[in-house]
């Protein structure tokens, strides 16, 4: 029998690899915004096994609400990365140094 | 019925949605019209801060859409704090970006809709429209910060605020969903109602990803990280906007997410809190220490505020809640007056600069920039004749009232060092040689805004006292 536990179990093992993709990754800023989508599809995860659980439909309506946004910051973030890469000529991690201290 | 009710409760909102959308669609009919559009965005901004002034000291609290969002004295003395800055920061923006070439219609529209977003984030009672607002907020920054598209700094500014904004609303956005399944519901009220039963291990993780996220977007130690960058490499007049309004917004936001949600369960916030709190005061201070950029030491000289700010949060009582709001109110005015100086830091040939390097001697030859700059930097560094200093007082004040003695004492010789940086640039100023490469400025915009904010900070800023005491008491009581 599939409980909730094994549903948080899934989302928080795909939340830490989410902020490890962050913070481990030193190659290119595109898997970071992959990483960026896993930590939401994990909480989306979540939002609706609780839903279930819980017999309420507000989770679902949330999941909704983040998959909307994360489209959102998505766009915007691929936006911005295009004019870092018009200046800059390269997208490695490594390389956003300009500013320091 | 239930609607129109609501929707007149969110009016603010709504003024400054629809002229958002219908400054873009000018913007998309007349060419270059950035100047004009930032005019009718100020409009707009004052039509909505009229709104809200008028329920000012009325105790009135209503709830819209179903316990979505709320109209109370708090959101409304937070939301004029945010408009008033946005309006400042619009205002001091042409110059400065035109010379950058980026003096497009975009900018008004983005600090409107970020204004938007901020809105909703004072008023959410859910934490649904907590999300919402924050991450409307969050996305207009993000493009706000990498505004100057030549500029490869912007860019890169653009590019670290989206990563670490996007991992912040990540974690809050978690701790919700926790708080959620454990506590059976997203309204503040109810989860508040849970908690008063016990706390278990999923709620605590809950509340724990939810403050980080929001510890995040107030840049509060130890998610001060990005501060520093996105602050020396913004264009300067986005950098006062992040480091006026969307700080009272989140600042707002967390006051009531932890007062309305997490109010009964004080123990389980208040350690978080003061240790936030201490580790940004401290981090803040001995940062800015060896920064030779000033616009790097205003975002420690932030940090470092948020700190004392925190404070009021932790002693969790009515008084400390009116003196965070105090402060944050006095706190607006320095920042904002402190870029203010900074952006008329321009060189003979039109170049701005913002190193420590090049005000050396700035008494000399711009003696009246000097002293409102130092009037500035005295009232950061809570020194007493000045308006800076009444913020410490209430904040340290409800401290000792709460019985957090040790807190206060760490804070206030944590203060002692804040004032080192302080008082450094205003030795630069006044006793070093002169390096004069600062020309005489010709922007009378910045005169003015420089010398009504510096005309606040001074020792007349006390005039403001009755009423601030009477306006920040009544939004405490929103929250209670």
């Amino acid at each position: 029998m599939i409980g909730i536990e094994h549903y948080l179990v899934v989302s928080s093992i795909l939340f830490v690899m989410g902020v490890l993709g962050i913070f481990l990754n030193r190659k290119n800023v595109i898997i970071i915004l992959m990483a960026i989508e896993l930590i939401l599809l994990a909480v989306n995860i979540n939002l609706v096994a609780f839903s279930v659980f819980l017999g309420d439909l507000t989770g679902q309506i949330f999941a909704m609400f983040v998959l909307t946004v994360a489209a959102g910051e998505a766009a915007i973030g691929l936006a911005i990365l295009v004019i870092y890469f018009r200046g800059r000529g390269t997208i490695a991690v490594d390389d956003v140094n300009r500013m320091k201290g | 019925m239930e609607l129109t009710a609501s929707l007149s409760l969110v009016r603010p909102e709504i003024i400054l949605s629809f002229s958002a959308l219908a400054l873009l669609l000018l913007a998309a009919w007349m060419d270059q019209a950035g100047r004009f559009i930032s005019i009718l965005a100020v409009v707009a901004l004052g039509a909505a801060a009229a709104l809200t002034v008028s329920s000012l000291g009325s105790g009135a609290s209503a709830s819209a859409f179903d316990g979505l969002m709320v109209n109370d004295a708090f959101g409304n003395f937070s939301k004029l704090l945010i408009y008033i800055a946005a309006a400042v920061s619009l205002t001091i923006a042409p110059r400065f970006l035109e010379k950058a070439g980026a003096m497009r219609a975009e900018y008004p529209v983005l600090i409107v809709l970020s204004c938007v977003g901020m809105g909703i984030m004072v008023s959410a009672t859910d934490l649904v429209s907590l999300y919402i607002g924050l991450e409307l907020q969050s996305l207009s920054a993000y493009v706000l910060a990498s505004f100057v598209r030549s500029d490869g700094r912007s860019a890169e500014a653009g590019l670290k605020y989206f990563v670490l904004g996007a991992l912040a609303s990540g974690m809050l956005l978690f701790g919700a969903s926790l708080v959620y399944g454990f506590a059976g519901s997203t309204n503040f009220a109810a989860i508040g109602l849970a908690m008063d039963k016990e706390v278990g291990l999923g709620l605590i993780f809950g509340i724990v990803f939810i403050l980080s996220g929001l510890a995040f977007k107030i840049s509060a130690a130890p998610f001060h990280m990005w501060t520093p960058d996105v602050y020396e490499g913004a264009p300067t007049p986005v950098t006062a906007f992040f480091a006026s309004a969307p700080k009272v917004a989140a600042i707002a936001l967390l006051m009531r997410v932890v007062l309305e949600a997490f109010g009964s369960q004080v123990l389980v916030w208040q350690q978080i809190i003061i240790a936030v709190a201490l580790m940004s005061i401290i981090i803040g201070a001995v940062g800015a220490i060896g920064q030779q950029n000033l616009k790097r030491l205003m975002a420690y000289s932030s940090i470092n505020n948020v700190g004392f700010i925190l404070i009021g949060l932790a002693t969790g009582t009515e008084q400390g809640i009116a003196a965070m709001l105090v402060y944050l109110t006095i706190y607006v005015a320095m920042t904002l007056g402190g870029f203010v100086c900074l952006m008329q830091l321009k060189d003979k040939d039109g170049n701005y600069r913002e190193e420590f390097a090049d005000i050396a001697g700035l008494s000399k030859t711009r003696p009246a920039l000097a002293a409102a700059f130092a009037i500035f930097m005295f009232s950061l560094a809570g020194i007493p004749p000045l308006f800076g200093f009444w913020g410490k007082l209430v904040v340290f004040n409800a401290a000792v009232a709460a019985g957090l003695l040790p807190l206060a004492v760490i804070g206030i010789s944590a203060s002692v060092i804040g004032a080192f940086y302080y008082l450094k640039v205003v030795k630069v100023m006044y006793f070093d040689d002169a390096a004069d490469v600062i020309a005489e400025s010709d922007d009378k915009v910045l005169v003015w805004t420089g010398g009504i904010l510096a005309a606040a900070n001074s020792p007349l800023g006390y005039f403001a006292i009755p009423a601030l005491g009477v306006w920040t008491a009544v939004a405490a009581k929103a929250l209670f």
